[in-house]
């Protein structure tokens, strides 16, 4: 194999496995500023008891995160350095900020959260779970920045054999930052929510604590609720919409319009295959996607075939992605709107096959997100930075196949332990249960 | 000054903080393989427990400032040191999960397991960041294109390898000090005894490294000895070094950690102003170095970075010395304790 092919590889395998972290760790910390809210505002032994149960799965999700996210932040530079070269002037502005505005705050006030407990006053303890959320959040923001420049490069000019900053304000909201952030950090809201219903239904199903897990479940259904909802609208509904206006692409890769044309179809569901480019098996409402995209059933929408060759994505991955994705969002709407409804009745204790659903359900809006970075990832190919540069002259021209193989095994076996490690943990924490009343 | 200078110094001044605070973090790691039974490295962990994560966003920082104000070095440096920064990562992974994987199983195997990947995960990034500064001290093989043409093997070159076993020495010394100001007894009088035993090594070793490094690269002296600031660091670093023994003897640890702190800012800060302006010099010809000016950002990128810089720094500052604080006095252990 290639040197090309090997960091592609190296670089998909050591984001997707560290993006499985950072969504929990947000979506928990925002659910812990709820929880902790509580113990410290009305007093109650309870949910302090709550926000240790879970402050102790943040602390292990988040050291994972930190552990894998580092690499991430080198790996620019090691792997793709003449991609760091060409974006330097821009790239690098957001990933500095992110760690004097973000990294700084989570971690000191993660260190205070987790140790502070006895040292500080309760408001300040609250204190400083927020500030590990609003961390979290900000984090997230300069990421998604960096990435989005990617997608739709903007506040720059090529100059000297790079891109050259123009307007900071213009690279960092640039056409798609603001929504794929709030569609990114919903999404990690939703994860989080999932992952506290999901352990909540498992302590009840148990019959530990059934009280405080309860009370957990009933915080975290309403939050996946609220955040599940606005997932698809307007935030998903609205990414869509900024996709089919600056990637046109993109946006005919994942919705499947393999030939341009007028009122295009929606389509539900559908066997995509490649060559050549065609659907089979299709459910689909006619005129749905161009009055979606762009407010007119009888809007034309560019097909595949309108591209030339050299730059259309991959078909099939980038369509499967998007559709599965879609399909899992579709699913927590239910889910959660469903528990909601029980919830009301007082019957979510009761209705025993939904608290097991949720149970198996935790990792499903992690492989959402998953499929969702797939979709962008995937679907700008085959640009690093649209339009601008070629992921196939982005890599580093002095590292050979040799050293990134070496890497992509040494982190491939430490991922695996880690992987199976973090599981392993998190499963025998939950077994523990919440720590009794102290007497 | 120019905004390129001030990007140089500020970039200098993040490493420092880096090695000052992650150094006592490797230190205290280091240390604690020499730990007698598991109450004294439970100790160990705990005592940087709470803030070993907020040391290790300097270096974090670091890597984005140098992304943001000079590509072509960071490009450059970290496709060349491809291998090494790949273990220096697998160091640095092992580190940050040990803190909590270790307390969560009750088997001394597993635990024991964790001891090692925490005491390995902080000695090899400790000599790895001294052979990294070597390798920019001594030059790496650059070609007038601003291509690495080393190998890996190359990195570890006699005079590199000097360079990180004077790192390892340091940042233990440093880790020892700030161990006995989190603890008592035995276990602090130990650590008084091995920060003197370092110091002398150090000493030692400083005085073979400089004068090697006078041979094996002169061009470092020949500017920076005309500039006034190289005395002050001299001064500072060699008073430094005399005061830290009596204050160590005195049983002094806070001030004694504050005086090896300045030690490892001293050090660097001489070694920032005899690289400057070259970042990382070429040992092909010293005219295809990489300097602040042939690779750094546009000065649009400079200026901005350098107000984000001057609104966030502040605000770091203040609320991690509010933590450390929190955070002062001995170790205890309790319920919440790694």
């Amino acid at each position: 194999m290639d040197a090309l092919l090997l960091a592609r590889l190296q670089f998909a395998f050591t984001i997707g496995f560290h993006f499985l972290f950072p969504p929990i760790s947000i979506g928990l910390a925002w659910l812990l500023v709820i929880m902790e809210g509580l113990g410290w505002r009305k007093n109650d032994e309870m949910y302090v008891r709550m926000g240790k149960f879970f402050g102790k799965m943040l602390a292990l999700t988040f050291a994972v995160g930190v552990a894998t996210g580092i690499v991430m932040e080198f790996q620019f530079g090691t792997n793709w350095a003449v991609y760091s070269k060409f974006v330097g002037d821009i790239f690098g502005a957001p990933l500095a900020a992110e760690g004097i505005f973000a990294f700084f705050l989570e971690s000191g006030f993660l260190g205070l959260y987790l140790f502070g407990r006895n040292k500080v006053s309760k408001g300040v303890h609250w204190f400083s779970i927020l500030m590990v959320a609003l961390g979290a959040t900000i984090s997230a923001f300069w990421i998604i920045v960096a990435n989005s420049w990617q997608q739709t490069p903007a506040g720059y000019i090529l100059r000297n054999g790079r891109a050259e900053l123009t307007s900071f304000y213009d690279a960092v909201f640039n056409p798609s930052t603001v929504i794929r952030y709030l569609h990114t950090v919903d999404a990690a809201l939703i994860a989080g929510a999932f992952f506290v219903t999901g352990i909540a239904a498992y302590l009840i199903l148990k019959g530990k604590e059934t009280e405080l897990a309860y009370r957990a479940m009933k915080i975290a259904v309403i939050f996946g609720f609220i955040t599940s909802l606005l997932e698809l609208m307007p935030f998903g509904h609205e990414h869509a919409k900024q996709v089919a206006r600056t990637q046109p692409e993109k946006f005919a890769a994942l919705e499947g319009l393999y030939t341009s044309q007028s009122g295009a179809p929606l389509v539900f569901f559908a066997v995509p295959f490649t060559k050549p480019p065609e659907l089979k098996a299709k459910m689909e409402m006619p005129g749905m996607l161009s009055w979606m995209a762009f407010g007119d059933v009888n809007a034309r929408i560019k097909g595949i075939n309108e591209f030339s060759p050299e730059n259309i994505p991959p078909l099939w991955l980038t369509f499967v992605s998007f559709h599965n994705m879609v399909v899992l969002g579709m699913y927590f709407i239910a889910i959660s709107l469903y528990a909601c409804i029980q919830l009301r009745r007082k019957k979510l204790i009761e209705t025993k096959w939904l608290l097991h659903l949720f149970v198996w359900s935790i990792p499903l809006p992690l492989a959402a997100c998953q499929l969702g970075w797939i979709t962008a990832e995937v679907g700008r190919q085959p640009w690093i930075v649209y339009g601008l540069l070629r992921t196939a002259d982005a890599h580093s021209t002095t590292v050979t196949a040799g050293e990134i193989g070496f890497s992509i095994i040494l982190f491939g076996l430490i991922y695996l332990l880690l992987g199976i490690l973090y599981i392993y943990i998190l499963v025998r924490e939950v077994n523990h249960g919440p720590l009794p009343v102290k007497m | 000054m120019d905004l390129n200078s001030v990007w140089f110094w500020l970039i200098a001044v993040l490493i420092i903080g880096y090695a000052i605070l992650d150094g006592f973090d490797f230190g205290v790691g280091i240390l604690s393989l020499f730990g007698r039974d598991e109450k004294e490295r439970r100790i160990h962990v705990n005592a940087i427990g709470p803030v070993w994560d907020g040391n290790e966003v300097w270096l974090i920082t670091g890597g984005g400032a140098l992304f943001a104000a000079f590509p072509a070095v960071y490009a450059t440096v970290f496709s060349g040191f491809y291998i090494a920064l790949m273990l220096l990562l697998a160091a640095l992974i092992f580190r940050a999960v040990s803190f909590e994987f270790r307390n969560k199983v009750d088997s001394p195997a597993w635990r024991h397991a964790w001891d090692w990947a925490f005491g390995l995960g902080s000695t090899l990034p400790a000599i790895l960041f001294g052979v990294a500064m070597g390798n920019i001290l001594h030059g790496v093989p650059i070609d007038a294109n601003g291509n690495y043409l080393g190998t890996f093997i190359g990195l570890l070159n006699p005079y590199s390898i000097g360079v990180g076993v004077l790192s390892l020495v340091l940042f233990t010394m440093h880790g020892a000090i700030y161990l006995a100001t989190k603890t008592d007894g035995h276990l602090r009088d130990r650590c008084q005894k091995w920060a003197t035993h370092l110091w002398m090594d150090y000493v030692m070793l400083y005085i073979i490294i400089t004068m090697w490094t006078w041979l094996a690269s002169p061009f470092l002296f020949k500017d920076s000895s005309s500039k006034s600031m190289f005395y002050v660091f001299i001064i500072v670093l060699l008073g430094s070094i005399v005061y830290l023994p009596i204050l160590l003897k005195a049983g002094k640890f806070n001030r004694a950690f504050l005086v090896s702190s300045l030690i490892i800012a001293a050090m660097l800060g001489q070694m920032a102003l005899s690289l400057y302006p070259r970042l990382v010099p070429s040992s092909i010809d010293l005219n295809d170095s990489l300097t602040i000016y042939n690779s750094s950002s546009s000065l649009l990128t400079l200026q901005t970075m350098l107000v984000i810089a001057l609104i966030g720094i502040p605000i770091v500052l203040v609320y991690s010395i509010c933590i450390h604080y929190v955070f002062r006095g001995k170790v205890e252990i309790t319920e919440e304790s790694y």
